[in-house]
């Protein structure tokens, strides 16, 4: 894991005195709401129905038992004894005090951690694949890459006032877990004649006008990296459109101009950046990139797991994911207990899982933007102790990728710009679905909610996708299908008429009906809709 | 506006007044020009050589094309006034500074201590922008 240095610790620990005097300003009058406003936001600081809401940055999703063991206190000191993970890696508070913010920061600080840039027109915390370093199919550990990136997107003069939002994902396999061409920027690192080099999408992202980015570059390298990402950015900063929020996003950008005519102005920016002279050099890549060398993984491991306990084994077979290091293998640990809120973890069970990471991973966890957390290096021989643990604090639930393993954005049960409530509808779908026998038949399904059509809960990605909209007053709840945010990636489609929210569990259970009856070996929910399109599924839904 | 001007040079402020694009690529002596945030940065460059002050408008201190515009003009080797116009406001300087502005006309006062302390709060930068800070990176490897 990478350590911050003198340099690193100054500019964090800098920006929590900048944030204080800036607190200090507002509550005295000096600056207003609307001048504070943007300054808060780049500090994780949101104004949320009840309370502030403080989102704090884990960058690319990676932490170690000691920052989680800070993020339990927080939720403890600060909060009422919980924590949200986000869809973005992070984690968020829902019941903050502004005066408290700084100490929060101040706090935060201690363990290299902080909220910079996890809100705000700015480019924001860097996400990635979860099983990095962990995976067998990666070309290279992506988060060195993305470090660089947290390190030179953080406080950028040029760009800390975008039309709109900016995020970036970086992968490093084929198999995409980050939903990387959802991203403003998507990067995938791929190998060249024996380079690692970028692939580089612009212009993906959800929200009202949800898009696929197409891929604006097939290799930059890594010495070029900064500067390519420079124009890209300046190119939007100069001409993104700023007459309406809605239309900010790079996307619109890309869609309005077309993919090559933006590539066009980027590789022109860029020939002009290159010769700046602001790329890195080689010898500060392999300075982050060892950081991210390999723990001291054991060798002569035994492969075999016990598995005479039957509810142990149905963990083993949905939760834990092969390793490419010989006897180890990658944890999953579910936030999405049937009839719990999807992402939640009580201060208690972020200590546990501080302590397993510790005892079993290396000291390292990851957070997942499924909202889930892993631990990516167990051995085989430990995962029957870590399930037993797991089980203890509620934390074992075996339904990684089925249909109660949802991702709900907060809804209006906390967020001021929701619709509708995501929280209590993602509970009754799981209650409806509880028997795990059900969900294991039912197979991989994503199903995703939000609460508005700012699209927070991913619906565009889901196989299964619900979007709450208000209508007349009442919440009303809009299904869609044949969405993923995988290297499969695709956008929902929607089924017709909206429901309420018993309405589209009912459809929802009419559609897993129709897949099991129809569905051809191997299918997996969103398979069998592709192939069969959707009039079977309306049919089965509205009758 | 004289008297809330902030200048971070040495050299006697300009006084002749800035004209907008158009008029000055129409005319061949003006030597101050004001660019509106909308405005391409770029179409000056062919003239940087008779520029003395290039004031860019800020209508609202969440419009940041300017920081853009500055450091285009920074980077083709502009070295006369900069100065920021508008909605400029002391938390906002900082990042002015480091795109190459380096004269400040607000439309509102600033706090000026407020702005000391601000602009000298962050003892090192991450990345090379259009001032002479060394970033992390360079500290790091000598």
């Amino acid at each position: 894991m990478y350590k911050y240095d003198t340099y690193d610790q100054a500019a964090v620990d800098a920006r929590v005195a900048e944030f204080r005097d800036q607190v200090e300003r507002r509550l005295s009058g000096a600056l207003s709401e609307d001048q504070f406003k943007p300054l808060r936001l780049m500090n994780g600081l949101y104004l949320q129905l009840h309370a502030y809401m403080l989102r704090v940055a884990i960058p690319y999703g990676t932490l170690d038992s000691r920052q989680m063991r800070m993020l339990a206190h927080v939720a403890r000191t600060y909060d009422r004894g919980y924590g949200h993970f986000t869809t973005r890696q992070n984690i968020q508070y829902n019941w903050i005090k502004l005066e408290d913010a700084p100490d929060i920061l101040a706090e935060l600080a201690t363990v290299e951690m902080h909220a910079i840039q996890t809100s705000g027109n700015c480019i924001r915390n860097i996400s990635s694949d979860q099983y990095a370093g962990a995976a067998a199919d990666e070309v290279t550990d992506p988060r060195p890459w993305a470090e660089l990136l947290r390190q030179w997107s953080s406080f950028h003069p040029e760009f800390s006032y975008l039309p709109r939002k900016f995020k970036i994902a970086v992968i490093a396999a084929g198999e995409d877990r980050a939903a990387m061409r959802l991203h403003d920027i998507g990067i995938e690192i791929v190998e060249r004649d024996g380079q690692h080099g970028a692939r580089v999408f612009v212009g993906g992202g959800m929200g009202r006008t949800p898009m696929i980015a197409p891929e604006i570059r097939d290799f930059v390298p890594l010495a070029d990296l900064l500067s390519y990402l420079e124009a890209c950015l300046r190119v939007y900063n100069r001409y993104g459109r700023r007459d309406n929020m809605y239309k900010a996003r790079i996307k619109i950008l890309v869609h309005e101009i077309g993919a090559a005519d933006y590539a066009r102005q980027v590789e022109e920016e860029f020939a002009h950046v290159k010769a700046l002279g602001i790329d890195l050099p080689a010898a500060e890549f392999e300075r982050i990139a060892a950081f991210f060398a390999p723990p001291a993984f054991e060798t002569g491991l035994s492969e075999t797991i016990d598995r005479s306990d039957p509810d142990f084994a149905l963990w083993l077979d949905q939760n834990v994911k092969p390793h490419k290091a010989p006897g180890y293998a990658i944890v999953n640990i579910s936030l999405k207990p049937v009839g719990g809120i999807p992402g939640d973890a009580s201060a208690e069970q972020i200590d546990v899982m501080a302590d397993l990471a510790e005892r079993y991973s290396f000291g390292e966890a990851r957070v997942t933007h499924a909202q889930n957390i892993v631990l990516p290096h167990v051995r085989k021989a430990d995962l029957y102790a870590v399930w037993q643990a797991l089980a203890e604090a509620g934390l074992a639930e075996a339904n990684l990728d089925l249909i109660s393993d949802i991702i709900a954005c907060p809804g209006l049960d906390y967020c001021s710009l929701a619709n509708a409530r995501s929280i209590p509808l993602a509970q009754k779908i799981a209650t409806r679905f509880a028997d795990p026998a059900r969900q294991r038949e039912l197979g991989e399904l994503k199903l995703k909610i939000s609460g508005c059509i700012n699209a927070c809960g991913h619906h565009h990605a889901g196989h299964i996708g619900i979007l709450g909209v208000d209508k007349k007053g009442t919440e009303n709840y809009q299904l869609s299908f044949g969405g993923s945010g995988a290297e499969d990636v695709s956008l929902g489609k929607i089924t017709g008429p909206g429901f309420d929210e018993d309405g589209v569990v009912d459809a929802i259970e009419r559609a897993t009906d129709l897949y099991l009856a129809r569905r051809e070996a191997g299918e997996r929910f969103v398979d069998t809709y592709r192939r069969l399109g959707m009039e079977p599924f309306k049919e089965a839904i509205y009758g | 506006m004289a008297d809330d001007l902030l200048r971070l040079r040495d050299d006697e402020a300009h006084d002749e007044p800035a004209v907008t694009l158009d008029s000055f690529l129409g005319q061949s002596n003006a030597t101050a020009v004001r660019l509106e945030a909308g405005e391409d940065a770029r179409a000056l460059l062919p003239h940087l050589e008779r520029l003395a002050l290039v004031e860019v408008s800020f209508p609202s201190f969440r419009d940041g094309r300017g920081y853009s515009a500055a450091r285009i003009l920074r980077e083709a080797g502009y070295t006369g006034e900069l100065r920021a116009e508008g909605d400029v406001l002391v938390d906002q300087i900082a990042h002015m500074r480091r795109c190459g502005f380096d004269s400040f006309a607000p439309a509102a006062p600033i706090d000026e201590a407020a702005m000391a302390r601000m602009l000298a709060i962050q003892p090192h930068v991450y990345q090379c922008a259009a001032d002479d800070r060394a970033p992390i990176w360079k500290l790091r490897h000598g």
